[in-house]
């Protein structure tokens, strides 16, 4: 029932151009859900770090400043393949679509590749949240809260990745089949905003995360985790 | 009337059709004989379609919910705790709670009768993304069939608001089990709530403005934006939760200096607004109700549509009055109660503007009419008691007590289900071409208010008396109100089934419907009845405001018969 005819028109919609507004809208929607998701790790972030603030410091001196650097500018190196594929696509072009998004595939590969030689890190230095945590040779501490959250934010930002990755396998599939035409690209519009989302994600976790609490004052041994 | 639709003939083509069979003699196919078999139901993408597989699990769920209630009420018969020991009644009462909020309050007006109506009413053809609607409904499944192996695991024995630590650390109970199954049905609610959103959009027919949109549609729109701002909270929390009972990992553990008061915190910023999702489409059933049956515009169209999103907003700045005893900063609790006490301006704006316009209406005291009325006494009694439990002080006293119980029961029972049983009454025949009975139906109403006000006013006078929530034994003395109240709730039980038995009866039996059985406004009764897939023939042109009813308007006098 759910027929959709030759200019991609689905049966419900009038037009085409009400079906890219509903689609749009309903993008945006959904990612105004996910800025409430992360929202909440947000605030329980604010909470506990007014709460903990020199755990947070020690935390935060814990984490790889030159790899999160790193893959901040994957990230966004990775929002620019994706812009430039949706510019592609409203011309028609879907050999260089396919080519776009899967340069943004391998650059989010990349980021995410990064992000298990730190998590590898971490578990080496005992710092995963847990019975097993240890910080400054001591079970325990606030410390466990910061990487708790760490952990968590990461790791769903992590996540959203790779459902965004694997949104990108349609993408390249059907551009392959050269289905977007500068009347009708409604898809890679969309998931360029979802991945433009969770970029923005990562702009707010890595200063948040990696930067604010490095200069606080020094207490405690550190594990050695510096390189 | 002044129709505002061009409709074809009854035997005009349905363009849509691919069964070969549909020549200009046969009679006109509606959307539940637009095709037949398992598949054409299952992988179905009409708006329809998918509200009748909600109403029937919903309706199953119902029944869960309520052999849970009912076992709770059976064991609190008696001073005793004899029927069920304490951990067995902390899981009933548990699965009672999470089963009708999650599958019941929150889904039920929203997914069945918003799925079925909302397109319908502003002459769409469909939903904005009719396999986004398919989604939710199976996603709302795979979260029933956990919570149930949950149930048949062992059960929960949180309460139904898994408050950490002993959620995360020391219930010995299904809890993450349970908590996956409600992250996952908030997905089924985030997308309903997106598509509805979207759809009010984008999808409107020429001339249905804004201000010409039924308030039921108003409702729904209002609850899709709570939706969509509040439940990836509780899913964000969920997680957490799921983390520290599954690692261990220290965020809502004091052990680790994590802090339990941010769980509530985090729940309660969705869990408070959930209880307008979960009323707030009830409200907009009433709206319709009682401009139908009074033959009158809604008294101040406007400023109801503009309480539902009033609501809204200030539904989000109210959460603290759940946590006044629970270590929140008295200044916050201040200032949670005066937002408590502005969150019951809008709501009473409604209350009022709904007599309003019965006042000097042709009132038909019909079965759908008579659920609203029921609502409007029911709800206000709900709404005043909350404003007893907002007051900071006084809420120290009726904290976790019976009085609570009561008051939510009152806002939630008297409130939304009775509006759901309004409402379904009201649309059966246009969702299924016919008559429900309409003196047992009437019965069953009467029967609801009674049964109903005898179950939960007790309740009210044993929480000032000071018997708490949550245990399944009493002093003697408090024995009679408790016998009241069991006895009320076998009364109400059977009231809900009641239509359980003779709605399905009246699919076979019942009198056809027309088209417009009640002589309403809106655009649903300009539809077939069964509509047909599409909704309408041609897309409609509105061309006047809603329920348009002439100056002294009154029922036909055969719709008094009876």
């Amino acid at each position: 029932m759910s027929s959709v005819d030759a200019t991609g028109l689905a049966h419900h919609f009038e037009d085409l151009e009400q079906q890219r507004e509903s689609a749009t809208l309903g993008m945006w929607a959904f990612l105004i859900t996910e800025i409430m998701f992360f929202g909440g790790l947000f605030g329980a972030y604010v909470v506990y770090r007014t709460m903990y603030p020199e755990a947070w410091d020690n935390g935060s001196r814990e984490l790889d400043v030159f790899l999160g650097a790193v893959n901040t500018t994957v990230l966004i190196g990775s929002s620019l393949t994706m812009a430039l594929a949706v510019r592609c696509a409203a011309k028609g072009n879907n050999k260089q679509v396919a080519g776009f998004t899967l340069l943004t595939m391998v650059l989010g590969f990349v980021f995410l590749g990064v992000k298990v030689i730190e998590y590898k890190a971490k578990y080496d230095h005992h710092l995963i949240p847990g019975p097993g945590f240890m910080y400054g040779g001591h079970a325990g501490g606030h410390e466990q809260i910061f990487f708790a959250l760490y952990f968590t934010m990461t790791g769903m930002h992590a996540f959203h990745m790779i459902i965004g990755a694997g949104l990108m396998i349609w993408v390249i599939l059907r551009a392959l089949k050269n289905s977007y035409t500068p009347q009708n690209h409604t898809h890679v519009e969309m998931i360029g905003l979802y991945w433009h989302f969770v970029d923005i994600v990562w702009i707010f976790l890595f200063p948040l995360l990696y930067l604010l609490g490095r200069h606080g004052h020094a207490i405690g041994a550190a594990t050695g985790g510096h390189h | 009337m002044s129709s505002t639709v061009q409709t074809h003939a009854p035997h005009a083509h349905s363009p849509h059709e691919h069964s070969g069979v549909a020549h200009a003699a046969e009679p006109k196919t509606n959307y539940l004989t637009a095709n037949y078999g398992w598949k054409s139901w299952v992988f179905s993408v009409d708006h329809k379609r998918i509200a009748l597989m909600y109403l029937f699990t919903i309706a199953f769920m119902i029944l869960v919910g309520g052999v849970f209630a009912l076992l709770v009420r059976l064991e609190l018969a008696t001073p005793a705790g004899d029927l069920l020991q304490s951990e067995n009644y902390n899981k009933i009462f548990t699965m009672h709670g999470v089963v009708m909020v999650f599958f019941f309050l929150i889904p039920g007006v929203p997914a069945v009768l918003g799925n079925f109506l909302l397109p319908i009413m502003i002459g769409a053809k469909d939903l904005a993304f009719p396999k986004i609607n398919l989604l939710s409904y199976y996603v709302f499944l795979v979260g029933i069939l956990l919570t149930l192996t949950a149930a048949a695991m062992g059960g929960v024995d949180t309460g139904w608001t898994f408050y950490t630590p002993y959620s995360s650390t020391y219930a010995n109970s299904q809890v993450a089990l349970a908590a996956v199954a409600v992250f996952i049905t908030g997905f089924s609610s985030i997308l309903t709530g997106l598509n509805f959103v979207v759809t009010v959009h984008k999808m409107r027919a020429p001339g249905m403005t804004w201000f010409r949109l039924p308030l039921f549609v108003w409702a729904n729109y209002a609850t899709g934006l709570i939706i969509l701002l509040s439940t990836p909270v509780v899913a964000i929390t969920i997680v957490l939760v799921a983390l520290e009972r599954l690692f261990h990992i220290g965020v809502f553990d004091p052990a680790y200096g994590g802090d339990p008061v941010l769980f509530q915190h985090m729940f309660w910023f969705y869990s408070h607004p959930a209880v307008y999702i979960m009323i707030l489409p009830a409200m907009g059933v009433i709206s319709e109700l009682i401009a139908a049956f009074s033959k009158k515009r809604v008294f101040g169209y406007p400023v109801v549509a503009f309480s539902s999103l009033a609501i809204a907003v200030i539904g989000f700045f109210v959460w603290g009055h759940h946590m006044f005893v629970s270590g929140q900063s008295t200044y916050a609790g201040v200032v949670f109660s005066v937002i408590t006490m502005l969150v019951a301006v809008p709501s009473a704006i409604k209350v009022f503007n709904w007599v309003s316009t019965m006042y000097k209406g042709d009132v038909l005291l019909s079965t759908p009419m008579c659920y609203a009325i029921a609502f409007l006494g029911l709800f206000t009694v709900g709404g005043l008691t909350g404003i007893f439990l907002g007051t900071m002080g006084l809420d120290i006293h009726m904290h976790d007590t019976y009085f609570v119980v009561a008051h939510f029961h009152y806002v939630m029972v008297g409130g939304m289900v009775t509006a759901f049983w309004g409402g379904l009454h009201f649309w059966w025949p246009k969702m299924f071409g016919r008559m429900y009975p309409e003196a047992i139906g009437r019965v069953a109403a009467a029967l609801m208010f009674i049964g109903f006000n005898m179950t939960f006013f007790p309740q009210f006078i044993l929480g000032y008396m000071g018997m708490p929530r949550r245990y399944h034994f009493y002093p003697e003395e408090w024995q009679v109100l408790n016998l009241v109240s069991t006895l009320g709730a076998t009364l109400l039980g059977i009231s809900y089934l009641l239509p359980m038995i003779y709605l399905p009866w009246s699919l076979k039996f019942g009198k056809v419907a027309g088209k417009n059985p009640w002589g309403a406004k809106g655009l649903e009764w300009e539809a077939d009845s069964p509509p047909t897939t599409f909704n309408f023939d041609k897309t409609p042109i509105v061309t006047e405001e809603a329920y348009a009813y002439p100056e002294g308007a009154r029922h036909q006098p055969e719709a008094k018969v009876v």
